[in-house]
């Protein structure tokens, strides 16, 4: 770098191509990329609470653990508003149309988080009216163990939700899932 | 009244033909009678005084049997504070007699019993399913259902109403249907609202449930005593160790055996921190569905403590399954009753803060107050129980008309309200909540020394330095384990006052490992019988209210 075109006290000013430069910058990425960043950022979830671990989710949302940390502390109760569904609780064979129903309400892109052993697997609900897991009927992308999990395990669900953001993950099981098909 | 001798003094005299089997069983009086003699028989003890509450009705299922089923009702008195247990015989096509022309809370407990073993009781205003999925074929707590066996259900039911099945909208009338729920932030989750409004105004209401039906019962009857705990944990899962306590006092009522003094008082402050943490959650989501955020955030600061205090005891925060038939899994940590004083403390200067906060607040008031209003004779009806019937004035609280675990050697009241309305039941749960805090106090000051649990080797497991050290426990622990704990052939009814008011378990022991019937009665469901008739005529907004204050567990309400 050359005497004149170094950054010195004297030579900053309103007109100094130097200062100029110096106050710009630059990167290059990919749309995608910068887009993932955003979102994983900003990730709007819809609470699905239906038992104990919806109990458990107000503690995550709650002054303790506070997922605002997250970035994702705007929940919303509407699917149409929303990009990660957390099921939070037992899912029965009654409610299995109605979550369905919320899951293809909500806009792409969206993920969904099964909190807890009954989300994931029916738990130890191995019974008439329960579903054997929430994955039966909607695609599943993290699945947080427990019954019910610690909210540092449901922070921790979400941050890995945030990598797979990130990264790009491919997501097999959500494009092969076709809505109305039991697995 | 309490005594058999004077019923069946008094019921021979009004049905002297008739030939009455009278009982008792584990303290309890039963009264068995011909299935056509038992609306007679109801109406007589209602009209003459002596009950005054139908707790539940539900059935038990002896497949091998001429007359199949055995249907029962669990009678209260608020007066003298005695029970009694009315069963029937009825087989498998026969109908029975509905009680709701007697009682109106045996509506929704005879919907629930024909649809859990097809049970038909004709004169009922609306016999349809309640818990499992409208394309549910079968009955599933008869024996021959397998627990394993899951029907997929594919849609969801349209609106409708109890007097309109296949509901559609009368173009002509201007009035809108409005669906609520299950999926809506004052549902809480589980619980669908369907109403049909008249500009702002609530013409008509019904209430679907069931969308957390997780077969509570068949899961008890296939496990065995001690692995059912945790799943009473999932019964009301605000509070827990309640259910805890309700369920291991029924079994232990079975077996006759007393638990030490030591695990008596755990277990009272294990309930009272429950019941604090349960109105937290109640008063806190109340807030909220009125707009008011501010009291979640700040109520739940508390919750967080106790559940650190739950979690030194045993290391789980919500479901802790604590208690063990006989006592309690294990002893406290060294300090951990100071920290419990150390506890009520911030609490007390919380219940303050949140008494600043909402009581008197001018919106909150104009929320609260008349709204859902109910009198004494009403809620008794529908089988209130617990802080809501104290909301109209009605002083029954167990831990008072039925002392357990030494509560009537404690110094507490009972706070009651006057009117019934939303208010009402706000204020008794804030007063609660202080009182739960002098009971812990004075528990915490004098525990007593001694064991956690009695030492019974055909019901508790020996000690694991036992287990690894002597042939005796490892045998012992085997047998224990192998064959587990049986109860003596029989049945009991025993309650105990949950956050939410009288919690109920109904169980019948065949000598097996298992209970052959457990059947939970869970305050919510009654109260929630009610809610039809309680928001009609209102404003729509004051549906959120009134629902919010019922503090609808999902988890006990379908169970």
């Amino acid at each position: 770098m050359s005497q004149e075109n170094a950054i010195t006290p004297t030579n900053v000013g309103p007109n100094n191509a130097a200062a100029e430069l110096h106050q710009e910058f630059g990167f290059t990425t990919q749309l995608k990329k910068i887009a993932a960043w955003g979102q994983k950022n900003s990730l709007w979830p819809m609470p699905y609470g239906t038992a104990c671990c919806g109990i458990e989710l107000m503690s995550v949302m709650g002054p303790k653990y506070d997922l605002a940390r997250m970035g994702a502390e705007v929940v919303r109760f509407s699917p149409r508003q929303s990009d990660l569904l957390v099921v939070a609780g037992t899912i029965t064979e009654k409610m299995a149309p109605v979550i369905l129903r919320i899951y293809q309400q909500m806009l792409e892109p969206k993920f969904v988080l099964s909190m807890g052993a009954c989300a994931s697997s029916g738990g130890f609900y191995r019974a008439y009216h329960v579903l054997q897991g929430v994955d039966k009927v909607i695609p599943v992308d993290v699945y947080v163990p427990g019954c019910p999990p610690t909210p540092e395990a449901v922070l921790d669900g979400i941050m890995v939700i945030q990598k797979m953001i990130a990264d790009l993950t491919p997501r097999p099981w959500k494009d092969n899932w076709q809505p109305g098909v039991w697995k | 009244m309490t005594s058999l001798e004077t019923l069946r003094t008094d019921i021979s005299a009004r049905f002297p033909a008739q030939d009455f089997l009278y009982d008792n069983q584990v303290g309890a009086n039963v009264l068995s009678v011909p299935k056509e003699s038992v609306l007679p028989v109801l109406r007589h003890l209602k009209q003459n005084g002596h009950f005054d509450f139908l707790m539940h009705i539900t059935a038990a299922d002896y497949p091998g049997r001429q007359r199949r089923f055995d249907v029962v009702y669990e009678l209260f008195s608020s007066k003298n504070y005695a029970r009694l247990r009315l069963k029937t015989q009825v087989g498998e096509n026969e109908t029975i007699e509905s009680a709701v022309p007697v009682w109106r809370s045996a509506n929704w407990f005879e919907r629930e019993t024909f649809d859990m073993y097809g049970i038909v009781f004709s004169g009922h205003p609306n016999l349809s399913r309640i818990l499992v999925h409208h394309q549910f074929v079968g009955h599933p707590l008869r024996k021959d259902y397998d627990a394993n066996q899951q029907q997929h259900c594919t849609d969801t039911m349209p609106i409708f109403f109890e007097d309109e099945p296949n509901y559609k909208p009368d173009p002509n009338k201007n009035m809108m249907p409005l669906n609520i729920g299950p999926s809506h932030p004052a549902t809480h989750g589980t619980l669908r609202v369907m109403v049909e409004l008249d500009g702002e105004r609530v013409n008509r209401a019904n209430v679907e449930l069931g969308f957390l039906h997780r077969c509570f019962e068949k899961m008890a009857e296939t496990h065995p005593y001690n692995q059912v705990i945790p799943y009473t944990d999932r019964l009301n899962y605000c509070s827990a160790p309640m259910n805890n306590v309700g369920y291991c006092k029924t079994v232990e009522r079975l077996l006759g055996v007393e638990i030490p003094p030591k695990a008596q008082a755990m277990r009272i402050i294990l309930c009272e921190l429950s019941r604090v943490i349960d109105h937290i959650v109640c008063l806190g989501a109340n807030a909220v569905d009125l707009g008011a955020l501010t009291g979640f955030f700040h109520l739940f600061q508390y919750r967080e403590m106790v559940y650190n205090l739950f979690e030194k005891l045993c290391g789980a925060r919500l479901t802790v399954a604590l208690t063990r038939v006989g006592g309690m899994a294990q002893d406290a940590p060294a300090g951990w009753y100071d920290e419990v004083l150390a506890f009520c403390d911030q609490m007390a200067i919380g219940i303050d803060e949140l008494d600043r906060l909402l009581t008197g607040n001018k919106i909150w008031n104009q929320r609260m107050q008349h709204v859902g209003k109910i009198t004494p004779d009403e809620a008794i009806m529908w089988g209130y129980t617990g802080p809501l019937l104290r909301a109209t004035g009605v002083s029954l609280d167990l831990r008072k008309a039925q002392p357990y675990y030494g509560y009537d050697q404690l110094d507490f009241d009972i706070p009651v309200g006057t009117t019934g309305d939303c208010m009402d039941r706000y204020l008794v749960r804030v007063e609660e909540m202080r009182q739960s805090l002098k009971i812990i106090r004075q528990v915490c000051k004098n525990v007593p020394s001694g064991d956690y649990t009695i030492r019974d080797k055909t019901i508790v497991l020996p000690e694991k330095k036992d287990v690894y050290g002597n042939i005796e426990g490892l045998m012992n622990h085997f047998v224990l384990i192998m064959k587990g704990l049986r109860p003596p052939v029989g049945e009991v009814y025993d309650a105990t006052e949950a956050a939410n008011g009288e919690l109920g378990f109904y169980l019948v022991s065949d000598g097996s490992g298992n209970p052959y019937r457990l059947k939970v009665r869970p305050p919510c469901f009654a109260i929630y019988q009610s809610f039809p008739s309680q928001v009609v005529g209102g404003n729509v907004a004051d549906v959120i209210a009134v629902l919010g204050t019922m503090n609808l567990i999902a988890g006990e309400l379908d169970r």
